[in-house]
C-alpha cells in the first residue's frame, strides 16, 4: 500500500516548482490531476524548457508530469469555474504557484475554497510572499539564485557570480511545499482540520543556505571567499576540491596534510603541517601540481585504503556504468496513453524496502478530461 | 497547532542531511530528541567553520540543532542502552545515519526496534544504498556531487568539473528524508503498524537532477554540455539564460524572447529569429549580449528591462542582500537564546501554516542538557 493512496490533488501550477511536488506527491500514492488551460497547457510543455522535444512537448515537461492526469478547463469562465469548483470539493489538496493575488482575482482564494470544502489543504509557492515591493517581480530561480547570493559560493574566487546549473530553488520549493502539505494531512488525520499551506522561492533559498547565512549573521558580516582555484566550499580549508588527474578528476574531501603529504609522497605537502585555513590557496596549488602527475585510479588505490575520504569524479556515462548506479534501479521507463515510451528517474525515497515505480508517462493536454466530467459528474 | 505537535522524534543522525530532517520535524511541532553521545556529544560539534563556536559547539551545529532537546548516552553502555530501548518505546520516529550493520551489532536495527515499538518509524540515511559495491563508501557530500554527474553542470564548458559551493547532497536528502517520514506517519496512520524509511544522498543528488537526466537519456545518451561563454547557468536552456557583468555589478536574465530583448537593449539580433537557434548557437547570441551589457550600470540595465517585462535581476552579495528592507519585513531572520541567555541570529523554517512563520527561540541544547526531564516525562514509570 502506498502512503498516499485514496487522496486527490488538484494541481494548477505550472513550470518546476510546484509540479515537482505533485510528482513527488503522486509517487507516493496521491491521485494528481493537472488543471490546465485549453489549448496551450502548463507553460512547460512548450516554452523555453529544454532543446529536446520528445513526443511533442519538451524533455522537462514530460520528466516532471509523470504519473499525472490532465484536466484542460479554462476555470476564467463561468462555467468552467463551476466546474473546477465541484472537483475542488472533492479534493483533499489543492496546490497553485500563481503570483498573489491571482487566485484571488479568480475566485479561488484561501477563504473563497474553504467554502466549497472547509477541511482542504490549499498550498500554493510563491516568488517572494506577499510582500509589496516584491510581489509582482517574476519567481523566477536564476533571479532567486542571484538575488539570495547563492551565486557567490560556487566556481573559484576570480570566477564573478556562478550559478548552480540547475532550477534549485525551484526544487527546494516544493520539497517544502510537499513537506508542509504532508504534515498537515498528518494533522488532518489526528485533528480533522484543514490548513494553508505557503512556501516562497525567496524562503526555500534562505534556507537552503542556512549555514552560510548563519555564519554571515555572527561573524561580523565577512563575505565569503572562495578560493583561488579547486574551490568547493568557500568555507572549508583544503584539500576540499576536485582536482585533475593525468586522466581525469578527484574529488578531495578531507584529510590531514602530513598525512596527504606521505600518501600521495607529495614533499612540498610538508610545509604546512598544521594546515591552516588562511594558507588554504597554497596548500591547493601544491596539491592541484601534484595530483596531475598520476592517473585517478592510482591516487584511489592509495587514498581509499588509508580511509581518505575522495572519488572519482564521474559523467552520466560513467556512472551509468557502475554496479554502485545499477543496484540503485533509479531508471524507470514510463509509458504516454499513445504508447509513446521514455527512461526516467524514479522517486528517491523507499518505504518499507521498496521503491515507488509507476509505469504512467505525463498526460497529452486535456487528455483525462472525459473521465474526470464523468466520474465526478460536472 | 503545529501539525506535528504530540510527536516524539529521537534523532541518532549525525552531521548535515539527517539532523536538518530533524530540525524540520522541530519546526512542524515535534519534540525531537538528539541522542548523544555523553561529554563530547554529536560529532557536529566539534565540526566548525571559520571557527566559529557558541557554547563549546560550534556555529555550524547550532545552525542544524536549534529547536531540539539532547539526551546523552553510551549505547555501549548495557544500562544507557536499556534507557534508550525504554525511550524508544514511547517514542514514534527515530533516525539514524550510521554506516550499514552499526546498529545491528548495538541491537538497534529495525527488527530489534519493532518488537518494542511496533508502530515505530525507523528512518534511515545512507551515503548510496545499503547493498551494493558503494554501500560502505563515505557518505560525503563532495564525494556523492562528484560520482552523480552533477560536477559537469556549472560554470563554463572549458573549465574543469564545478561542485556546488553547499552541501546540496545532504540538503536535499534531509529534503527527501523529512518527505520520507511524514509519509510514514499517514501510511501508520492508516494501517497502525511501523513503517520503514530509507534515502541515500546519491539517490536524492540523481533526485535534482531528474530533467537533465531524462532529458540525456532520451537524446540518444548525449551529454549535457555547459555554455562557451562565462555566466552560462543551465545545460538545458537557451540565451540570453545566465548571468551577465555590467559597467558596475552583475544582472541575470532568465528565459525571455530574444528579438524583444536585443530591441530593448540595442543590440541586432535580427539574424536569429529562429528561435531554434536560441539554443544552437546560444553562445554567440550571448557573446554578442555580454558585450552590449558592459556599456551600462546593473540599476540601469534593470530599470529598462523590468520596463518592459524582461524577466531580469541584480546579483546581490550578503551584505546587499542583508540591507534589504524586506529581509526584516519578511522576518527572514530569527534570534535563538540557550539556557544560559546567548543569543544568536538564524534563519527559520521555509514553511508558513495557515498564515504563520513556524518561529522557535530555543536554541541548540547542550550535551545530555534534557536527561533529567526526559526522565520525569518517559522513564519513570
Amino acid at each position: 500500500m502506498k502512503p498516499l493512496e485514496d487522496y486527490l490533488v488538484i494541481d494548477f501550477s505550472q513550470f518546476l516548482s510546484g509540479p515537482s511536488a505533485s510528482l513527488r506527491l503522486a509517487d507516493l500514492g496521491a491521485r494528481v490531476i493537472k488543471i490546465e488551460k485549453p489549448d496551450t497547457g502548463d507553460i512547460c510543455r512548450t516554452l523555453y524548457t529544454s532543446d529536446l522535444i520528445m513526443n511533442g512537448e519538451s524533455s522537462v515537461f514530460h520528466t516532471i508530469n509523470r504519473n499525472k492526469e490532465s484536466f484542460a478547463i479554462d476555470f476564467k469562465e463561468a462555467d468552467g469555474l463551476l466546474k473546477i469548483k465541484k472537483l475542488i470539493a472533492k479534493a483533499d489538496v489543492m496546490m497553485h504557484n500563481f503570483r498573489p493575488g491571482v487566485m484571488e482575482r479568480i475566485g479561488l482564494s484561501y477563504e473563497e475554497v474553504l467554502e466549497i470544502n472547509p477541511k482542504i489543504i490549499y498550498a500554493a509557492i510563491s516568488g517572494y510572499g506577499n510582500h509589496p515591493d516584491l510581489k509582482s517581480l517574476p519567481g523566477q530561480d536564476l533571479l532567486l539564485q542571484s538575488m539570495t547570493a547563492l551565486t557567490w559560493l560556487t566556481g573559484n574566487q576570480e570566477d564573478g557570480p556562478v550559478a548552480m546549473g540547475l532550477s534549485i530553488v525551484d526544487m527546494l520549493a516544493g520539497a517544502h511545499l510537499t513537506q508542509g502539505i504532508l504534515a498537515s494531512l498528518y494533522r488532518k488525520t489526528i485533528h480533522n482540520t484543514g490548513a494553508l499551506v505557503e512556501v516562497s522561492m525567496l524562503d526555500s533559498a534562505f534556507d537552503f543556505q542556512f549555514e552560510t547565512i548563519t555564519t554571515y549573521f555572527n561573524d561580523g558580516g565577512e563575505l565569503p571567499v572562495r578560493t583561488k582555484n579547486n574551490n568547493a566550499h568557500a568555507y572549508l580549508g583544503a584539500p576540499y576540491g576536485i582536482y585533475q588527474t593525468q586522466n581525469g578528476y578527484l574529488a578531495l574531501a578531507m584529510g590531514s596534510i602530513p598525512v596527504l603529504a606521505e600518501l600521495l609522497q607529495c614533499n612540498e605537502l610538508l610545509a604546512f603541517p598544521e594546515n591552516k585555513f588562511s594558507l588554504r590557496d597554497e596548500i591547493k596549488t601544491v596539491l592541484a601540481q601534484h595530483l596531475q602527475t598520476q592517473n585517478t585510479e592510482y591516487w584511489l588505490g592509495i587514498l581509499e585504503p588509508a580511509d581518505i575520504w575522495c572519488a572519482n569524479v564521474l559523467n552520466y556515462e560513467q556512472l551509468f556504468e557502475e554496479e554502485g548506479f545499477k543496484v540503485l534501479e533509479f531508471i524507470q521507463n514510463v509509458t504516454m496513453q499513445d504508447g509513446y515510451s521514455y527512461a526516467t528517474t524514479r522517486c528517491p525515497i523507499k518505504i518499507d524496502g521498496k521503491i515507488f515505480t509507476s509505469s504512467k508517462g505525463s498526460p497529452k493536454l486535456g487528455q483525462d478530461n472525459e473521465t474526470i466530467i464523468k466520474e465526478f459528474a460536472l | 497547532m503545529k501539525p506535528l505537535e504530540g510527536l516524539v522524534v529521537l534523532e541518532f543522525c549525525q552531521f548535515l542531511a539527517g539532523p536538518s530532517a530533524g530540525l524540520k520535524l522541530a519546526d512542524l511541532g515535534a519534540r525531537v530528541i538528539k541522542i548523544e553521545r555523553p561529554v563530547k556529544g554529536e560529532a557536529c560539534r566539534q565540526l566548525s567553520i571559520k571557527d566559529l563556536f557558541v557554547d563549546d559547539s560550534s556555529l555550524l551545529f547550532h545552525t542544524i540543532n536549534r529547536n531540539k532537546e539532547s539526551f546523552a548516552a553510551d549505547l555501549k553502555n548495557s544500562d544507557d542502552l536499556a534507557l534508550v530501548k525504554k525511550l524508544i518505546g514511547k517514542a514514534d520516529i527515530m533516525t539514524h545515519n550510521f554506516r550499514p550493520g552499526v546498529m545491528e551489532k548495538i541491537g538497534l536495527a529495525f527488527d530489534d526496534v519493532k518488537t518494542i515499538n511496533s508502530k515505530i518509524i525507523y528512518g534511515v540515511v545512507t551515503g548510496y544504498g545499503e547493498k551494493g559495491p558503494w554501500a560502505g563508501k563515505p557518505g560525503q557530500d563532495l564525494l556523492v556531487q562528484s560520482l552523480s554527474g552533477l560536477t559537469w553542470l556549472s560554470g563554463k564548458k572549458s573549465q574543469p568539473p564545478v561542485p556546488f559551493g553547499l552541501a546540496v547532497a545532504d540538503l536535499m536528502c534531509g529534503n527527501h528524508f523529512t518527505q520520507g517520514i511524514l509519509a510514514a506517519l499517514l501510511k501508520r496512520a492508516k494501517t497502525g503498524k511501523g513503517v520503514f524509511v530509507e534515502v541515500s544522498l546519491l539517490e536524492s543528488i540523481l533526485d535534482v537532477q531528474f530533467e537533465i537526466i531524462t532529458t540525456y537519456l532520451n537524446n540518444e545518451k548525449k551529454l549535457p554540455e555547459r555554455g562557451a561563454i562565462q555566466g552560462s547557468a543551465h545545460t538545458l536552456l537557451s540565451a540570453p539564460y545566465g548571468i551577465y557583468k555590467t559597467q558596475q555589478g552583475y544582472i541575470a536574465l532568465a528565459m525571455g524572447d530574444l528579438q524583444h530583448i536585443g530591441k530593448i537593449i540595442g543590440v541586432d539580433l535580427d539574424q536569429f529569429q529562429d528561435k531554434a537557434l536560441w539554443f544552437s548557437s546560444r553562445d554567440t547570441i550571448r557573446q554578442i549580449l555580454v558585450d552590449q551589457l558592459l556599456s551600462n550600470t546593473a540599476d540601469n540595465w534593470i530599470e529598462l528591462l523590468n520596463k518592459n517585462g524582461i524577466w531580469c535581476g541584480k546579483v546581490m552579495n550578503y551584505n546587499e542582500l542583508g540591507n534589504q528592507k524586506f529581509v526584516r519585513d519578511l522576518q527572514l531572520k530569527q534570534t535563538v537564546r540557550n539556557t544560559d541567555n546567548i543569543a544568536l541570529t538564524t534563519t527559520r523554517s521555509p514553511i508558513q501554516l495557515d498564515g504563520k512563520l513556524l518561529l522557535h527561540s530555543k536554541a541548540a541544547p547542550k550535551v545530555g542538557e534534557d536527561n533529567q526531564k526526559i526522565h520525569q516525562s518517559f522513564l519513570n514509570d
